[in-house]
């Protein structure tokens, strides 16, 4: 069966002083640099290269592009393993290695062609009538499902190669570099615009189905090398090749993905991307997307050696390779005598031609030969064999494009099949940009409609098909185009000398006109559709397109119905008893082709995935072993272990440290955002539900912020730097949000108030002294006076600290004397050292946001994100002091609304318990027996507190405030057990405030 | 992915802009009147027409500037965009 | 009406499958009915059938403007769980849930419910914090749900990547292993081929322009079949809530935008659970296909085009392989969009309009698949007993005056 095919003469593509070797099922073959992985089985006589998806039935190259349906293989090893590669477009390198996918135990012998034999109770949908029952055993049927369905296999290891994106601006984007694609780029750039043409082969030129076609008196190929040659000239003109366009976005945002190194040899790659993402913006799109060949619906239309006559075409012009040596071709339209003559070129025997048009309408195609043997209105009806085609019968091809048996059998011996059932201008791009797709009844062909604004059609894809039309045609909308841009071009389209190809007349061929016993005439040969399962969809009511695609899955495998759709939709039409024009396409959905995830990833990985903010003082936090968590895109230090230590001793470590001596903290992830301007008393008024404006210069409140909802956003201290400056803070994580907060409410809402803010979170680092040294510290590095009478609690003072101005905050986070110093962030390495340095006489101990949260904790401070989730409210954390009685602020009238307002709500307390319960936790009261236990609140935070050497915890109940001694539970379900705990007020540690403002 | 025209920078890719929804919605004078009913519709109801849409965009990664557009929501199209606090008339 | 079951399958392929009745009958519409729905998804098909079977109302019609199950019933990622935070949102979820591990059965039509179980990821502190306190919390429900440390999230899924040179490394996670997917064409085909057995009248192709309003009481719709009387109109129509509200004339808390998704090409199985990662914003499971079907976070503006913006999917496909690099080398075979319905407070509207006689069942959001059937039960209760079924109570639409939102975004965390 494998006799290898001797190349023709004249090929274009293949390079025959280069022989490479490739593997396929482990098996190695040799082929020539410029083969893809189908022309090189074909060339060796491969004709069974896969099984199809539901009955295992064997299957060939049926196609030369991405419309193949059959021959998926699995190709490369570990982390270049790629599953569900068609072979027509895979270009070889020499050692590349390809395998049959969703076979077992090998292609020739696949246990599931059962699935063949007994396909009769494997109708459309027969998953949904079955396997219901017992109902145990359903998780077996579904492995049993899911084993025998997908294709390939997930690779073992993570891709080690790159995936690059580029933006690109142009004028004009042609999308095909067929001979009318390549026209409207030569007048396009002609005119000056800006022009990219992009084609996802490997050249430009187009599909080669007819090798004698000509442009003035010049081949396909040398009028393609002619305007090459002037597009490369010219500067504002960029061509793409293995670059396919896949999806049209809003407002003529095309995406490109460019095959950049698979076809090289991995050795030689170096250090190529193995592909690129483009993101064209273009002015005008003019889609030169070309057409799809039709199939032909009949008995066992699989058979490997079943082909499209353009791939037949194709692997004959292009890569010297004539699939067959008894040929019978069977079509509708013109094309097919073209391909009988390369055939007969080729040495190959024309068994028997099959045309479906009655012969006057055939004979003035300009390559009828009359000496082959055509059977006019006629077309196949099944064909004969196994593993592949041996024989085809035909029947006759009645005017409305259905196929009966003949009284006498036509029936002839071939090894090689050829079908066009005609050809579709391919679509799908211009109905993503917004263009219509619709079905003429009258010559039973899609055409374009409603070209959305800035977008053409031009050749096949516009549904010309002459060649001279289509070059042309895209001359002039070249030319149109680039007027639109502005530009003009004094380039003439006008008339070449070309020859004169064209499809000729049409006979639709749509599938067999009645059948039984349900023969697998296959309407989607991906996905083993056959004509009958079109019937029973009807049967059944799954009559809407939508419906009939879903029920049957038409359409839906990897070649998402590129040569099959229109056929299915037609046979629907029949069953339906409907014209096809009243039923309507689905809608076509990007990508047009697939495309790598890798792709749509780019870089964006690993570190780069989003950008890692780090403070000032981050190498220092490093160095001395602090462990980081992320906090919005921040990296804090976490806690600093000592040797041996583990989180929860060096917690309790710095806990100690803070509370008995010194700590030293960085806190410059806070936000802290600059308010200027005359009104910003009145806006800062608005902004907190407490009052502001009345703040002296040089003091410094705490504040709360709400969202138009009531419910707590934000809190944090801002200071009164002078008459007009003021300066807040806010949290880590809100910062942003805080900011973008206040920007629209000043431009959106009360553009009136002469206030201005600026974002100043990364121009100032700040660190933070706490405990009961903080102040010798402080008086020791500077020259100012910190009694607590000149520097009291929640005042700042522009301090000058070794020669640097800095802004010293006395606010505390801990509960203990803690002084914030504001220090240009250049700076803040310098100051952080020397304040270790000169702290270490103190016992000066670096803590991160761990011990600083048990600290908090202790003094009942809540910390927003944690505590709060944006349910609560001031009233909720029992913080009416912070409502201000005069004027409105953001929130304020929700806090009145019926829910807002009412009894029962959660409010926040404080807990003590045996031990420390998980953050989270329910808290339950027993109501009778245990399983009554009743939910009345949660655990927001919990920890354990080295200062009270006990557990503590923070947490919601409802009515908590007035239930202070009372008793409850912490329930732990994922431990199958409750916590005794005793409600307290949420403030432990040191209540009158005499640690902090002492 | 949308082209949008800011009304300073002109035409720049969705991905430098934030969406702020409807445009035009005043925050109403709060007094013992305001009902619940009133407060919810200024919160929580918004147009949302299948059709020509009047919304704000805050050019967040480009010049800060928040200002109007009025986009399609079936085809996307944008017929004009204008500053904050102008009327629209005055941009076309 | 031929049961479905693998005897009549083999006796069907006796005679070629020519036996086979009708799934559901696509009916004209009659001048009256006792109920309409409007909104042939998976939501309306469900309500009807429970109306029918539970509240035994004979004349039932359901009118959907294309074909039933056309809109997000046919276009969501298909997952299934009732991990939510809020007990309001927890009981109606894991009612559905309920329901939907019998729906096969009920239907007599498989709608291939697979609990493989549904995986959320933690990547900080402060989301595992999160996944303590809704597992804590739904299990105090009675709902299943497990925190899972890094390593047994490997053993479920092993090719997903802890190394800790991700931006945001796996802290943890939890699992609902009841959650997992079902075949959402199947649910609405299902639902509807038991309606019309019980009498409903389906009736596809029938847009309803306008309602029939006469002091404050709504008496029927309008439609471009013509007009339809009935005393009680329930309003199932998610993506276009607010264009039938405003035919109806009243607004609706709502906003519309796009949410995307999409599916590679078939692979052999590889991915056995649900997983879901709010930080990094994906969801993922494989389909019986093979398919590994994806989804993101919907867009920030308002849309009724069902198509999303590119960086949506860029930053999806980003974080997929950032969660496993595996997946590089797939391919997408296609992408599509809906639309869907949100509220202020990610969760639905259930009850009454400002209309008599009119009750919504909208804004579910990104994430209504998973409720079908409990909606739909809830849903009928509350249209046949002119009171809201204890469930829905919650769900009113007076929540957005009063302020009891049931806030599930911070517990939803991602879209799905």
């Amino acid at each position: 069966m494998r006799n290898k095919i001797r190349r023709l003469e004249q090929i274009d593509r293949v390079d025959r002083d280069k022989p490479i070797k490739f593997y396929f099922n482990n098996r190695a073959y040799s082929a020539f640099e410029g083969d893809t992985l189908a022309s090189a089985l074909l060339a060796n006589g491969v004709k069974l290269v896969s099984r199809s998806f539901k009955f295992h039935r064997p299957r060939g190259i049926f196609g030369s592009w991405y419309e193949e349906p059959n021959a998926l293989v699995q190709t490369g090893l570990r982390s270049d393993s790629t599953p569900n590669q068609r072979a027509t477009t895979v270009e070889l390198f020499d050692g590349l290695r390809a395998k049959s996918v969703n076979v077992w135990p090998n292609l020739h012998f696949d246990i599931l062609s059962i699935n063949d034999k007994i396909s009769s109770i494997f109708p459309a949908g027969f998953y949904y009538k079955t396997f219901m029952w017992p109902h145990f055993l359903w998780p077996i049927y579904e492995y049993l499902i899911r084993h025998s369905a997908g294709l390939g296999r997930v690779p073992e290891a993570p891709d080690q190669s790159s995936y690059e994106k580029q933006n690109i601006h142009c004028d004009i984007l042609v999308i095909g570099g067929g001979v009318s694609g390549l026209a409207a780029a030569l007048s396009a750039a002609k005119s000056g615009a800006r022009t990219i043409i992009v084609d996802d082969r490997a050249e430009l030129g187009g599909p080669k189905f007819d090798n004698k076609a000509h442009i003035s008196g010049q081949s396909i190929k040398s009028f393609t090398s002619h305007v090459e040659h002037i597009l490369n000239k010219n500067p504002d003109c960029e061509i793409f090749t293995r670059t396919s366009a896949f999806m049209h976005g809003d407002h003529n945002f095309i995406v490109l993905n460019q095959k950049v190194s698979d076809h090289i040899h991995p050795e030689l790659r170096g250090n190529l991307p193995r592909e690129r993402l483009l993101k064209v913006r273009a002015g005008q799109v003019i889609y030169a997307t070309g057409a799809l060949e039709r199939s032909l619906v009949f008995e066992n239309n699989d058979r490997p050696g079943t082909m499209l006559c353009s791939a037949v075409s194709e692997y004959i012009n292009n890569f010297g390779i004539c699939p067959g040596k008894r040929v019978v071709i069977s079509g509708n339209n013109d094309t097919i005598y073209i391909l009988a003559r390369d055939l007969l070129n080729a040495g190959a025997e024309i068994v028997a031609i099959s045309d479906a048009r009655k012969r006057e309408l055939a004979v003035t195609a300009s390559e009828f030969n009359k000496d082959l043997p055509v059977y006019f209105e006629q077309a196949p009806i099944k064909t004969h064999g196994r593993q592949c085609v041996r024989a085809v019968t035909f029947g006759r091809v009645s005017s409305d494009g259905f196929i009966s048996a003949l009284d006498k059998n036509k029936k002839f011996e071939c090894d090689l099949l050829c079908l066009s059932g005609g050809f579709d201008p391919n679509l799908s791009l211009f109905c993503q940009s917004g263009g219509d797709a619709v079905f003429n009844n009258e010559s039973s062909l899609i055409y374009p409609n409603n070209s959305p604004k800035n977008v053409h059609l031009v050749g096949s894809s516009s549904g010309i098909f002459c060649l001279r039309d289509a070059y042309n045609n895209g001359l002039k909308v070249g030319i149109r185009a680039s007027e639109l841009e502005g530009f003009s071009c004094s380039l003439k389209a006008e008339l070449e000398e070309c020859s004169d190809n064209n499809l000729g007349y049409f006979q639709p061929v749509w599938g067999l006109s009645s059948v039984h016993k349900r023969p697998k005439d296959f309407v989607d040969l991906h996905n083993d559709v056959i004509g009958d399962d079109i019937r029973l969809a009807v049967q059944e009511g799954y009559q809407s397109i939508e419906h009939f695609k879903r029920y049957t899955t038409t359409g839906m495998g990897p070649d998402q119905g590129k040569t099959g759709n229109i056929n299915a939709m037609v046979l629907l039409a029949k069953h339906l008893g409907k014209k096809v024009s009243e039923i309507g396409l689905t809608r076509y959905r990007a990508p047009w082709v697939p495309v790598t995830f890798g792709a749509f990833a780019g870089r964006d990985l690993g570190i780069l995935s989003e950008p890692i903010r780090k403070t000032s003082l981050h190498y220092w936090h490093e160095e001395n072993g602090a462990i980081f968590e992320d906090v919005g895109q921040w990296k804090r230090p976490r806690y600093y272990p000592q040797a041996g230590e583990s989180i929860d001793d060096a917690v309790v470590r710095e806990c100690h440290g803070v509370r008995n001596e010194l700590g030293i903290f960085d806190a410059s992830t806070l936000g802290k955002i600059e308010i200027s301007g005359p009104d910003s008393g009145k806006f800062l008024n608005r902004i907190y539900t407490n009052k502001f404006d009345n703040l002296s210069i040089g003091s410094c409140r705490y504040g709360l912020m709400l969202k138009e909802d009531g419910m707590i956003m934000d809190d944090g201290v801002t200071s009164r730097l002078d008459e007009h400056n003021w300066f807040m803070t806010t949290t880590t994580s809100n910062s942003s949000l805080v900011f973008n907060w206040l920007d629209e409410w000043l431009q959106c809402e009360w553009p009136s108030l002469k206030v201005f803010i600026t974002s100043v979170t990364g121009q100032w680092s700040n660190i933070t002294i706490a405990g009961p040294n903080s102040r010798k510290l402080l008086a020791e590095v500077s020259d100012i006076n910190t009694e607590n009478s000149h520097f009291p609690h929640l005042t700042w003072q522009a301090v000058n600290l070794f020669n640097i101005e800095c802004r010293v905050f006395r606010i505390s986070f801990t509960g203990e004397l803690s002084y914030e110093i504001n220090v240009p962030s250049q700076y803040a390495q310098f100051i952080w050292n020397r304040l270790i340095d000169i702290g270490k006489k103190f016992s000066i101990t670096p803590f991160g946001t761990e011990t600083l949260h048990v600290l908090r904790a202790e003094k009942g401070y809540i910390a927003v994100g944690h505590d709060t989730d944006g349910t609560v409210t001031p009233n909720d954390l029992g913080l009416v002091k912070m409502l201000k009685s005069d004027g409105d602020y953001i929130g304020r009238r929700s806090l009145y609304r019926s829910d807002t307002s009412r009894e029962g709500r959660l409010q926040f307390i404080g807990l003590l318990l045996d031990e420390r319960v998980p953050e989270g936790a329910p808290i339950v009261e027993i109501k009778g027996d245990y399983s009554s236990r009743i939910k009345t609140g949660y655990v927001s935070s919990s920890y354990y507190s080295p200062t009270l050497d006990s557990p503590l915890a923070l947490g919601f109940l409802q009515d908590g405030l007035s239930r202070l001694g009372d008793s409850v539970q912490v329930a732990i379900p994922v431990q199958g057990r409750n916590v005794d705990a005793k409600i307290v007020s949420p403030v432990f540690y040191d209540p009158s405030g005499e640690r902090l403002n002492g | 992915m949308l082209l949008i025209p800011c009304p300073w920078c002109g035409l720049r890719a969705e991905s430098e802009f934030s969406s702020g929804g409807e445009a035009n919605i005043s925050r109403p004078y709060v007094n013992n009147d305001l009902s619940d009913n009133d407060w919810a519709d200024y919160l929580f109801y918004r147009k949302n027409p299948k059709g020509w849409h009047q919304e704000q965009w805050h050019h967040v990664k480009g010049c800060r500037r928040w200002f109007n557009v009025e986009r399609h929501t079936v085809t996307h199209e944008i017929r004009k965009s204008w500053p904050m606090n102008s009327s629209s008339d005055s941009n076309d | 009406m031929t049961r479905y079951s693998a005897l009549n399958l083999l006796r069907e392929a006796g005679r070629l499958h020519s036996g086979w009745p009708e799934a559901w009958s696509s009916r004209d519409p009659k001048t009256s009915y006792d109920v309409i729905i409007v909104g042939g998804g998976g939501h309306g098909l469900a309500t009807a059938y429970y109306l029918a079977k539970v509240h035994k109302i004979s004349r039932i019609a359901v009118l959907e403007k294309g074909w039933i199950g056309g809109g997000n019933t046919g276009r969501n990622t298909t997952i299934i769980r009732s991990n939510y935070l809020w007990d309001e949102s927890a009981h109606l979820y894991d009612f559905s849930l309920r329901l939907y591990e019998g729906l096969s059965k009920d239907l007599n039509f498989n709608i291939m419910l697979s609990q493989r179980g549904v995986i959320n990821l933690a990547h900080t502190e402060n989301e595992m914090r999160e996944i303590q306190r809704r597992v804590n919390s739904i299990r105090l429900n009675g709902i299943d749900s497990e925190i899972l440390t890094p390593e047994e999230i490997k053993h479920f899924v092993p090719i997903i990547n802890l190394s800790n040179k991700c931006r945001y490394p796996i802290l943890g996670g939890s699992i609902q292993q009841r959650g997992g997917v079902a075949r959402h064409d199947a649910v609405a085909w299902g639902f509807a081929r038991a309606a019309s057995k019980l009498g409903v009248d389906i009736i596809e192709n029938c847009e309803v322009e306008g309602f029939l309003i006469s002091n404050g009481q709504v008496h029927g719709v309008n439609t471009n079949r013509g007009i339809i009387k009935s005393n009680k109109v329930g309003l199932v129509v998610s993506g276009h809530a607010g264009v039938l509200a405003e035919r109806a004339g009243f607004r609706l808390p709502i906003e519309s935008k796009p949410l995307q998704a999409l599916v590679s090409e078939p692979l052999k199985p590889f991915f056995n659970v649900v997983l879901m990662s709010g930080k990094v914003h994906v969801y993922l499971s494989q389909s019986d296909r093979g398919e590994l079907v994806m989804g993101a976070g919907t867009d920030s503006y308002n849309s009724y085009s069902q198509n999303g913006s590119f960086q949506v999917i860029e930053q999806m496909m980003a974080s997929s392989i950032e969660l496993f690099p595996v997946l590089s080398r797939l391919k997408v075979m296609r992408m599509w969009g809906g639309i869907v319905d949100v509220c202020p407070d990610a969760s639905p509207i259930i009850g009454f309009s400002p209309l008599k006689n009119l009750y919504l069942n909208c804004g579910w959001g990104t994430g209504g698949f998973k409720a079908t059937p409990g909606s739909g039960y809830v849903f009928a209760h509350t249209i046949a007993h002119e009171e809201p079924h204890d469930l829905a109570a919650p769900f009113s639409l007076k929540r957005f005056s009063s302020g009891a939102l049931i806030d599930e975004h911070g517990a939803a965390a991602v879209a799905h």
